[in-house]
């Protein structure tokens, strides 16, 4: 009488959440599902890993160590460090054609730019060619922001560090040198170029660097990095960008030339050729190498022969798991299957 | 003079509050004491202001911050963030301090809202109107303005302003009806009373000349107890006391009801009132999850610890030459240079814990809290779990157990009200061996009372007469049953359907009703209880009136209650009733052996017996009886003690009259769901105040014994004839002996274990014997661990505790659960691991107490096998994928180390190191634990066996742990040198083809750490999407959703130079590296190579050794595939392969077999034998059993019981 059917206030909603009851999709990791998923994606991964492995061993690299360690290296002479401006030639030669377009590398070992303060050691603000910064840079600097009480400009140390040894090569022909045409632009990041790194809109841009000074390490200020062209100069110096965009290993290459115009656009043919290298930058007080390396690329970049035998690998493994499991599975009987 | 002053002020500020003095001393109205009262200790009250807010204004912010900070997480955060803004570490404060500030920010805002509310509400309650009495006159103010010793006037559906004793109604009878549904959910009227003395008064000028004190106890938080006395002095008298109890005491909170108006006294106020002092929370209990979550955390924290350490170690060994140390091009500053070596080293110490900090899974904590609190709405939404009855449905007081109930091993449960429905019916009563059975109620119609008595051994005489009158008399006299007249009256309620169909019989205990409803229908009708004359209709329509002189209410430790009654011809008498183990020993003439064969064939049959008794009391002894029972009642300190005491000298010399029998039928399913729970490997334990008898056939009708079980008895009965010594040990090698053969053979027995209260106060008693010092107690929980059944019957409340807590501390550990209704499971259920209450006819209190209350014994299943199976499997994901996932975040870095000179070099951008945690992979996890099923809900109900795949902690243990973690580094391996590999030594050059003014760019050190986190990201949300198997669209939305978001958020954070940010090193970062082939190659090559093993293993673990899980899954997916054909069957067999020991499974196995075959049968016999319409299995489940017995003696020959 007093407990009619009324609906009770309590009664939970009874919707499809609320009594977990959600249709759902049940996947399960089933023998057949599984085996041939396997089996495909391992025919898959064989497949790409081949394709990575023959692009990778069409790739031709050459590398050369000039840091002169050896009494025979032709660098020898210039491997102490009292010698400034040491310039070494080194000798090679090619025996087919080095197809082109070639990119030429300088190389460091040993050599942490991931060194946490290091890396950390720039201003931006400075790079982005604010004048201000440029009259008190960054604590981040220390201790290369000021030298003699004037601001350091670039200041930091990795700017201050940047790699300045210089290489030209010459194409040995009868006796003659041939210039090979070496390309400095188009070696940085686009974005590094054109967003990132600005001068400061002052012409001439050598008036923006009054009262600073230059990094310690410097042969000449940032404004005469490339005096011939000014798009290449000052903070948005292409050599200047690489070298400040860190590398993540202490073993890096660093893209310095590109071959990629004039009569060698299609790559170096057989023959003799010399590599003349202004040796300035020291590198054996902490035991480090250079070197200058010469590659061609594909479509999958440079020469990466850990990317193509990978993909063998696991593509193989994959196919082996499955023989595997259905071994298993004949001895077994799977239970959604009896 | 002065000193005690001194004193008290010293011990008042000094000492604390324990040594304030035991009892307050209220003056009613503030009137002072009459010269010549004892001296008193002045004491100060606090006002009637209920403070439930934690913060004022002023201090919010240092109070709130103080209690976030008490948080492990939070506090970890800030000494992280502290050590970041101290030295100059790898990563900006803002990785830890951001999210610190936005988890402070929001709980402070909530926090602060939450407590605004509450000042609104306090400000409501402590304003609302409230009628005092001064001078002899109603003065209206406010609620907070009460001070104790106030008078105070509450009117009829008014809430009691704070705690008073009522001094008079405007009843009659000086009582009034309350309801204290608001204090413990409990919506019966319950009846309280004025001192005789003050009970007339009807004015204000009639009360306010009361001049009496109040002495009673210190407010304390039990809502059920009050000891107080009350001293009225009137001119030139002596002062009267007057006892107090908590029949006096109106609470705040509760609701006057039926009753106009009353005057009241207040004695506690504000926030010493009962209701305030209830609002403070139990002891927490903390979850087995939780526990090794810890315990993962230390191992964690040592492991971040010891990278940190490893890494300074190896820092300065490598940086030993100058060289390595200071290289040319990176030169340290001076500052640097001075520094002690010492000092330097232990900033690169922290800065490394820095470093690795998020290797402790510290949003985990905000997550796991995050999935306990939303998860255990499921419970309170699951509509199975309602019961429409009771309009209720099941109730989360603690969501920190949830995954706890996936863990129980032990069940504790009460009998009566939890495995019964304490829904009595009276059967039978028997007068010194004659028996009566009213069968007022027969196939539908009401026979008059003369016709309805039955008399089986009608010998008639005199003696018999007289005791059969007596016997009626005592049972319509000795109880505590109300007549209700209203129909307005919720609760329990039974019609009476003759004369009067609109009362009611009311008592908190059903068993009184039931008897005093079994008298009505044997033709004595108790009317009521009016100025203290209890009015009986006898059989021949003659009423009769008893003056009701004393009561001595019923305690489950006596377990008997008796009253003081003068009839009118001038006789005083004591009735008593109790359970029969309490009156035989008090017993000293009547025909006790016919009673007790009586009783104790109907607690064979499942019945509830008590026995009655008399004792005849002359003049002088009824003076002395009084004289005990008011000193005990007046007793300030110790009265409970002092109370027994009198009982106990009073309650003896008893003339036994006979014995009842009441029925308790089973509640529905009870038997299923503790077959259920047998199957799910838990062990079931009925502890019950009960008759061994009557308990042994409720736990055969509950399936707790089935026919096989052989039963080992460890009773008084048999300690009698040997010494418990030799029956422990005896016991103990029937157990062993059966357990070395059944290691063999096929047959195997399981034993049920039936102890009583006495014997196992004994075996836990320490041995006397000093060598051999809980000996029996081991001896008893080995015997206890071979039992998949035990019964205690005749236990005391604490002795339901003691049990619980003698196995909770057993060498196994077992995770326990007691489930009971009534106020005296409450200590077993605080005790146990998971306490539940069922919302019983008894009262709330067990409700209350407990962790979650559902509102019936068969939820219990639900509650077990579905929600506590999923919670655990969801939690333990959720617990083991955050560890793993910030390993695989971590190890990348530490290995980074290794490369980058030890320097603290941050591998992955802070952008990424404050999100990681926070975003990119909370989401799906939290999601996951929240709504995955990894098998159905109807398999896990159809299959108990499941259970056992989850028992002991199974998916948190070492093992398991250890590969995850394994897994972890693995994984973290393979990302980082995956990326090493195809940096080092090689052009790892974008294509120039592709995006035309790009041509040969290196990558970064930063696009070095985006490639490591990208696979990251992935690896780890997809190892999750490996690892659900119930794929809603939620899951797909948030799964997908959450890595969108990550690439998403990735060229956002990438494609813009952000202001404000004095660091752009992500700038195009994450474009550049996606605009190269390779990156993508190795992408998903390292996806798929850290994903290969986890598939492998569950491959190949689901073929070579299925779990049981996994073959339901595996039907499961059988059955969805081969249309409607669902397999009865499976979850048998998968029983029989999963059980590892070979005693469950066959146990297992016959026992299915044996109710196969059996279960027509006794519904035969039932259909046979009901007849009347009653062909419920449950209801008659004792006389089925005593039928059917002989019907499973073939079917499954078991060994003999002993019962």
């Amino acid at each position: 009488m007093v407990k009619e059917e009324e609906e009770s206030p309590n009664r939970p909603d009874n919707t499809a959440f609320t009594q977990q009851r959600l249709p759902a999709w049940q996947p399960m990791l089933s023998a057949g599902i599984v085996i041939p998923g396997f089996v495909v994606i391992g025919l898959v991964f064989i497949g790409i890993g081949v394709a990575l492995f023959v692009t990778s061993r069409s790739i031709t690299v050459l590398e050369i160590d000039y840091t002169g360690v050896d009494k025979d290296s032709p660098c020898f002479k210039c491997s102490d460090p009292d010698i400034k401006n040491c310039p070494c030639t080194v000798d090679f030669t090619i025996d087919t054609l080095f197809e082109g377009p070639l990119f030429l590398y300088y190389g460091l070992s040993n050599y942490f730019q991931n060194y946490r303060k290091y890396s950390a050691s720039k201003d931006l603000t400075q790079l982005s060619g604010d004048l201000a910064n440029f009259k008190a840079p960054s604590d981040d600097c220390y201790p290369y922001d000021y030298s003699a009480q004037k601001p350091i400009v670039p200041c930091g140390s990795i700017a201050n560090s940047m790699f300045n040894d210089t290489f030209k090569l010459f194409h040995m022909v009868k006796g003659t040198k041939n210039p090979v045409a070496l390309d400095g632009k188009g070696i940085a990041w686009w974005t590094d170029y054109n967003v990132k790194f600005r001068n400061p809109s002052v012409n001439p841009l050598k008036d923006a660097f009054n009262g600073t000074t230059k990094p310690p390490f410097w042969p000449k200020p940032a404004y005469e990095l490339d005096p011939t062209d000014p798009a290449n100069n000052g903070f948005i110096n292409q050599d200047f960008l690489v070298w400040m965009r860190a590398a993540a290993l202490p073993n890096f290459r660093k893209l310095y030339r590109r071959i990629s115009e004039g009569e060698y656009e299609k790559g170096l043919p057989a023959g003799n050729y010399s590599l003349e290298i202004a040796y300035n930058y020291p590198v054996l007080k902490f035991e480090g190498r250079k070197k200058v390396v010469f590659s061609n690329v594909s479509w999958m970049g440079g020469k990466n022969e850990f990317l193509g035998i990978a993909y063998l690998v696991i593509g193989s493994l994959c196919v082996v798991m499955s023989i595997v499991m259905l071994i298993v599975y004949a001895k077994f009987k799977f239970p959604e299957e009896d | 003079m002065d000193f005690t002053l001194l004193r008290n002020i010293i011990r008042r500020f000094c000492v604390g509050e324990e040594d304030w003095p035991d009892s307050r001393t209220v003056y009613i109205g503030h009137k002072e004491p009459p010269p010549g009262a004892e001296a008193y200790i002045p004491q100060r009250y606090p006002d009637n202001r209920i403070v439930s807010s934690k913060y004022t204004f002023w201090n919010f912010v240092p109070k709130n911050l103080f209690e976030q900070f008490r948080r492990i997480a939070n506090f970890y955060f800030l000494v992280i963030f502290l050590v970041q803004l101290i030295i100059d570490t790898p990563t900006s404060p803002v990785t830890s301090g951001l999210p610190l500030f936005f988890v402070i920010t929001v709980t402070a805002i909530k926090q602060g809202y939450e407590d605004w509310l509450r000042h609104k509400a306090d400000c409501s309650i402590n304003e609302c109107p409230v009628d005092m009495v001064q001078q002899g006159k109603v003065v209206r103010t406010q609620s907070h303005k009460l001070r104790v010793g106030d008078i105070v006037v509450v009117r009829e559906d008014e809430t009691f302003p704070c705690d008073l004793i009522l001094l008079s109604a405007s009843r009659q009878d000086g009582t009034c009806f309350v309801t204290t549904t608001s204090l413990d959910g409990e919506s019966s009227h319950k009846t309280y009373y004025a001192v005789p003395d003050t009970l007339a008064f009807r004015t204000e000028q009639e009360v306010d000349s009361l001049h009496a004190i109040i002495e009673c106890e210190q407010p304390q938080p039990d809502l059920y107890k009050f000891v107080g006395r009350i001293n009225i002095y009137k001119d030139n008298e002596e002062p009267v006391a007057r006892p107090l109890g908590a029949e006096n005491l109106l609470l705040r909170g509760a609701t006057l009801k039926n009753t106009q108006r009353i005057y009241a006294v207040a004695v506690y106020t504000g926030m010493e009132t009962k209701m305030a002092l209830n609002y403070q929370s139990k002891s927490q209990k903390r979850s087995a999850v939780e526990k090794s979550m810890n315990a993962f955390l230390i191992v964690y924290l040592c492991i971040l610890i010891s990278k940190a350490v490893i890494n300074t170690v190896l820092k300065y060994a490598w940086q030993w030459s100058p060289d390595r140390d200071e290289p040319g091009y990176n030169h340290r500053t001076e500052n640097e240079r001075q520094r002690h070596v010492v000092i330097r080293a232990f900033t690169d110490f922290l800065a490394f814990m820095v470093l690795f900090n998020y290797i402790i899974p510290v949003s985990m904590y905000v997550t796991v809290e995050m999935q306990k609190f939303l998860g255990s709405y499921f419970i309170m939404w699951d509509e199975e779990m309602f019961d429409d009855e009771l309009g209720e449905g099941a109730q989360v007081n603690t969501s920190d157990l949830n995954e706890e109930l996936g863990q129980v091993e032990y069940v504790f449960t009460d009998k009566t009200g939890t495995l019964t429905e304490n829904n009595m019916e009276f059967i039978e009563c028997c007068v010194d061996g004659n028996v009566y059975v009213p069968h007022a109620i027969c196939n539908g119609q009401i026979l008059s009372a003369a016709s309805s008595i039955d008399m089986i051994d009608s010998s008639p005489g005199g003696y018999r007469r007289e005791h059969e009158d007596l016997f009626f008399r005592a049972l319509c006299l000795c109880h505590t049953v109300q007549v209700k007249e209203e129909e307005t009256v919720d609760g329990i309620k039974r019609g009476i359907h003759q004369g009067r169909p609109t009362s009611f019989y009311i008592s908190s205990s059903p068993d009184e009703v039931a008897l005093v409803e079994g008298m009505k229908r044997l033709g004595y009708t108790y009317l009521r209880l009016k100025d203290n004359f209890m009015e009986i209709l006898n059989k021949d329509d003659e009423i009769e009136r008893f003056q009701l002189l004393h009561v001595l209410n019923f305690d489950s430790v006596r377990r008997r209650m008796s009253v003081i009654v003068k009839s009118s011809s001038g006789e005083y008498l004591l009735f008593c009733k109790g359970a029969d183990s309490s009156i035989f020993p008090r017993v000293v003439s009547g025909k006790v052996e016919q009673v007790k064969a009586r009783v104790e064939q109907n607690a064979v049959e499942g019945l509830r017996t008590l026995c009655v008794a008399y004792r005849r009391l002359s003049e002088s002894e009824y003076e002395e009886v009084c004289h005990q029972l008011t000193d005990a009642k007046l007793a300030l300190q110790d009265r409970e003690q002092k109370l027994a005491q009198a009982y106990d000298t009073i309650e003896r010399d008893f003339v036994l009259l006979g014995a009842t029998a009441v029925e308790d039928r089973l509640q529905e399913k009870a038997a299923d769901t503790i077959e259920s729970l047998h199957k799910a490997g838990m062990k079931v334990w009925v502890l019950t105040g009960d008759k061994m008898e009557t308990a042994a056939a409720t736990c055969y009708a509950s399936k707790l014994f089935r026919r096989s079980t052989q039963i080992l008895e460890l009773t008084k009965k048999r300690t009698e004839e040997q010494s418990l010594h030799d029956v422990l040990f005896e016991l103990n090698r029937t157990v062993l002996r059966q357990r070395s053969i059944s290691g063999l053979s096929v047959d195997c027995i399981d034993f049920g274990l039936i102890i009583d209260g006495a014997t196992l106060s004994a075996v836990l008693k320490p041995n006397p014997e000093g060598a051999g010092h809980g000996n029996y107690r081991e001896i008893f929980l080995d015997i206890c661990r071979n039992c998949s059944a035990v019964l205690c019957c005749r236990m005391a409340p604490l002795q339901k505790a003691q049990i619980v807590k003698l196995i909770k501390a057993s060498k196994e550990h077992p995770i326990t659960l007691a489930i009971g209704d009534g106020a005296n499971d409450v200590s077993m259920i605080l005790e146990a691991h998971v306490g539940i209450g069922i919302m019983g006819k008894e009262g709330r209190q067990a409700a209350r107490n407990s962790d979650y209350a559902i509102p019936k014994f068969k939820h219990l299943k639900k509650m077990l096998l579905v929600h506590g199976h999923y919670y655990y499997i969801r939690i333990a994901e959720l617990v083991q994928y955050f560890f793993y996932k910030n390993v695989c975040f971590i190890f990348p870095q530490f290995l980074y180390q290794f490369f980058c000179g030890f320097s603290q070099q941050p591998l992955y951008d802070t952008a990424y190191l404050t999100l990681y945690n926070i975003s990119f992979t909370s989401l799906p996890i939290l999601l996951y634990s929240l709504v995955e099923q990894h098998v159905s809900m109807d398999t896990l109900k159809r299959d108990p066996s499941l259970y056992r795949d989850i028992a002991k902690n199974s998916l948190l243990r070492w093992p398991v742990f250890l590969y995850w973690t394994c897994l972890g580094v693995f994984d973290a391996v393979i990302f980082f040198f995956g990326a090493y590999f195809l940096f080092d030594n090689t052009t790892f050059t974008s294509n120039g083809q592709l995006m035309t003014t790009n041509t040969q760019m290196m990558f970064g050190n930063w696009t070095f750490g985006t490639l490591v986190f990208t696979v990251l990201v992935f690896t780890v949300t997809l190892k999750l999407a490996l690892d659900t198997h119930h794929w809603t669209w939620i899951n797909h939305f948030v799964i997908w959703g959450s890595l969108l978001f990550y690439v998403i958020f990735s060229l956002l954070w990438g494609g813009i130079i952000w202001p404000f940010l004095n660091y752009q090193r992500m700038y195009y970062v994450f474009m550049q590296m996606l605009s190269s082939g390779p990156a993508w190659l190795s992408i998903i090559l390292l996806i798929t190579v850290s994903l290969l093993p986890d598939v492998i293993k569950k491959v190949l673990c689901r073929a070579m050794c299925p779990t049981a899980t996994e073959r339901a899954q595996g039907h499961e997916r059988l059955s969805r595939g081969g249309g409607a054909e669902s397999t009865p069957h499976s979850s048998r067999r998968s029983y029989k392969g999963t059980s590892r020991d070979s005693s469950h499974l066959h146990l297992g196995a016959a026992e299915t077999l044996s109710l196969r075959t059996s279960d027509p049968l006794p519904q035969k016999l039932l259909a046979h034998l009901g007849g009347g319409g009653r062909a419920d299995l449950c209801s008659l489940s004792p006389y089925m059993l005593r039928l059917s017995g002989a019907g499973f003696a073939y079917c499954a020959p078991g060994p003999e019981t002993s019962v």
